[in-house]
């Protein structure tokens, strides 16, 4: 159990400098970037916005962690949910990043298809995602 | 003998490059300096206490989860496979990377593709973050979020496998 707890320790710590680097570009751009900005980027069209959003979120990589920050940043500054949902879901389900190690291991042509089904699925889900939020009324 | 420069984790870089950036906004404009570093104590305060229930949920997680125990319960029948897939996805820990030897020797077991990319998929949802999550985003989001997710990784793994196997999906 403490070996657990170590391990455990041991990794927050070690995301810990990209953590807190995270939350100090994400506070310095959401202070130095107007607002208008992002209403100029993510123009307000569904699907446009969604693609946008899955592709920000596929060439990026790390810490969950450092997408929820991101994503919450993003809703704050007035990009749409769809678009930060998008983000969201590529962020952690797609990895360009990890492409070389997965097709070395796993095959090349799962590897590619996997990634690619990942981003239109994250498209996909944001959508969904929203659409359901909005009938319950949850947002 | 000194800290070798290739010793120094990539993530260190990242941080000291940030820092350097608010060195020159401090010398270059002190007021915008104070607001943006106010900022980013609001962002600190807000996050910090979640992360001693991350800690506590991963060091759970880490326990009562490895490798062998997840081998062991892949390999279901039907309905059973995908549920059991989908779990797993959800709780296993550590890097991607360190998963795929396990998922490679898997395959050569007979575990098809489709049921891989859904485990790879589900990985996504990662249940000691999640109060980070509902900090940000509410737990009526996540909760939408990560059970439209869980569908479609298994509509993906379906997928994938008519792609890879042709028509009837199943090698």
């Amino acid at each position: 159990m403490f070996e657990a707890f170590y391990r455990s320790g041991k990794s927050l710590l070690n995301t810990s400098p990209l953590i807190i680097g995270t939350v100090l570009l994400v506070s310095m751009v959401s202070v130095l970037i107007p607002k208008s900005f992002y209403s100029v980027v993510f123009s307000g069209s569904v699907i446009f916005d969604s693609l946008l959003g899955s592709l920000v979120g596929s060439i990026s990589a790390g810490n969950p962690v450092t997408s929820y920050i991101f994503g919450g940043e993003f809703l704050s500054q007035g990009v749409s949910l769809i678009a930060v949902t998008a983000f969201l879901v590529a962020w952690v389900t797609v990895g360009f990043v990890q492409l070389p190690a997965e097709s070395a291991i796993l095959g090349r042509k799962f590897a590619v298809l996997r990634n690619f089904l990942s981003f239109v699925f994250a498209i996909i889900v944001a959508l969904v995602s929203v659409f359901i939020l909005e009938v319950l009324g949850w947002v | 003998m000194g800290l070798r420069l290739r010793e120094i984790p990539k993530s260190w870089y990242f941080l000291f490059f940030v820092l350097i950036a608010y060195a020159v906004l401090f010398f270059v404009d002190f007021s915008l300096f104070v607001l943006v570093f106010n900022f980013f104590l609001d962002i600190l305060v807000k996050i910090l206490p979640v992360f001693i229930l991350v800690f506590i949920l991963m060091g759970l997680t880490n326990y009562l989860i490895s490798p062998r125990f997840l081998m062991r319960h892949l390999g279901g029948r039907g309905f059973k496979k995908w549920f059991f897939v989908v779990i797993g996805g959800i709780l296993s820990t550590g890097p991607i990377y360190m998963w795929y030897p396990l998922l490679a020797d898997l395959r050569k077991k007979g575990l098809r593709f489709g049921l891989i990319a859904c485990f790879l998929y589900n990985r996504a949802i990662k249940i000691p973050l999640l109060p980070v999550a509902f900090l940000y985003f509410g737990w009526r989001y996540v909760l939408v979020l990560s059970f439209v997710m869980i569908f479609a990784s298994v509509f993906q793994g379906i997928l994938l496998d008519r792609i890879i196997n042709g028509k009837g999906g199943v090698k």
